[in-house]
């Protein structure tokens, strides 16, 4: 029986791909200068992360294990190019929008480190639930910054204007790429101040 | 094409477009192997040397075989297995032919298959329509510009390392900040034109 509870737990907290992990920092720190582009390229990667587990776990038994490295790459750059051609054909504003970032998603260290680490071991069902919990851990830190960065950047969230209308002026300087850098490590050092606090809270429950 | 128009790229991937601080390309092996400079050095001369061969046969492949035959569409595909066979060739290369090559660089060669910078100079050459020369130019400037990047990093970090930070700013956030701040001095290369 899988243990959803525990997989959903690993994807967004315990093992979240962004905070803890610290994997794919290339597209975390690049598209998230709106709150829309860093959900857009979360779910562009959970779909990539679902498809390319889903193909490896099937086929898991047959690709040589001296091989393999090579062969997740050419699964993986194939369900890039398929989403990639997808994206070009319905979203073309996303497509603009990320640009680069796009095809890059072969050579984001997340979904080979899913590959490597999971699919590879596992049976297709519980490969397709990581997929689809690591992604989302993924798509939750990048969006999570991303409304931070527009917030303070542009003092609007998801294009919806927040600080504005009270004359704020926007800080430019956190939708440039040094906002990038700094807003990031200030978010994880607070995700690591949080997690220290509950940790240690629970361990002091545990004690008694 | 003239020297200047040569020069003017090259200076723009250097420092006003650094494939680090304006770019974000290859940021997992400059977050992850920045702790010293001497490891760095390495990593970014194995980056340089590796994606200035790569630029250079992705786009020739590229305009003599992907756009001849109107294959655009495989290029993610193309260029990734060029990139890995590449890193492959060069480590069998080296370790056969220049052993003391291969013992400086070796460790970090198999890392570059999956940096992002790689596949990104790849990628953007055939974006901006480089030439096979251009494109070599291109990405040995970029990686120079990757190699600057990363030995100031590891020199601050340093230290940094021996600073007082709070105690959930230690390890990663503080070298993010780091970065952000250095990020800010290289800003003030933007807009630079010959």
């Amino acid at each position: 029986m899988i243990d959803i509870k525990k997989m959903i737990r690993a994807g967004l907290i315990d093992e979240n791909p962004t905070f803890v992990q610290l994997l794919g920092m290339c597209p975390t720190l690049a598209v998230t200068t709106t709150a829309l582009n860093g959900l857009g390229m979360g779910i562009t990667v959970i779909f990539v992360l679902v498809l390319s587990n889903f193909l490896i776990s099937l086929l898991r038994k047959f690709i040589p294990s001296q091989v393999r490295i090579a062969s997740y790459i050419v699964i993986i750059s194939g369900v890039v190019t398929a989403i990639q051609l997808l994206i070009k054909a319905y979203l073309p504003a996303l497509d603009k929008s990320l640009g680069l970032f796009i095809p890059l998603i072969v050579v984001n260290c997340i979904i080979l480190a899913r590959a490597e680490a999971f699919a590879s071991k596992n049976a297709v069902l519980p490969s397709i639930l990581d997929g689809v919990f690591m992604g989302l851990g993924f798509t939750l830190a990048l969006t999570l910054l991303g409304i931070v960065r527009e917030f303070l950047g542009y003092g609007t969230v998801f294009g919806l204007d927040i600080l504005l209308r009270f004359g704020y002026k926007p800080i430019l300087f956190f939708v440039q790429p040094a906002g990038a850098f700094i807003t990031l490590g200030v978010l994880i050092a607070t995700v690591n101040a949080l997690r220290t606090k509950f940790l240690s809270a629970s361990k002091k429950e545990e004690n008694k | 094409m003239n020297f200047f128009a040569i020069l003017s790229i090259m200076i723009t991937a250097i420092l006003a477009e650094n494939y680090i601080f304006s770019k974000f390309l290859g940021c997992c092996p400059f977050l992850g192997l920045s702790e010293n400079p001497s490891n760095a050095l390495g990593m970014g001369c194995a980056v340089t040397f590796v994606m200035t061969l790569s630029s250079l046969i992705t786009s020739l492949i590229n305009e003599y075989i992907l756009v001849k035959f109107n294959l655009e569409y495989l290029q993610t595909i193309a260029f990734i297995l060029i990139i890995a066979s590449l890193v492959q060739l060069i480590e069998m290369f080296l370790k056969k032919s220049v052993p003391s090559l291969y013992s400086a660089l070796g460790i970090y060669l198999p890392l570059i298959t999956t940096n992002c910078a790689i596949l990104g100079a790849s990628l953007l050459c055939v974006q901006n329509d480089y030439n096979p020369f251009i494109s070599a130019v291109y990405g040995f400037a970029s990686g120079i510009g990757f190699t600057l990047a990363i030995i100031i990093f590891a020199g601050v970090r340093e230290k940094v390392a021996f600073a007082d930070v709070p105690k959930s700013f230690k390890g990663f956030p503080i070298a993010l900040v780091t970065a952000g701040l250095l990020a800010m001095s290289f800003a003030g290369f933007s807009g630079i034109t010959i």
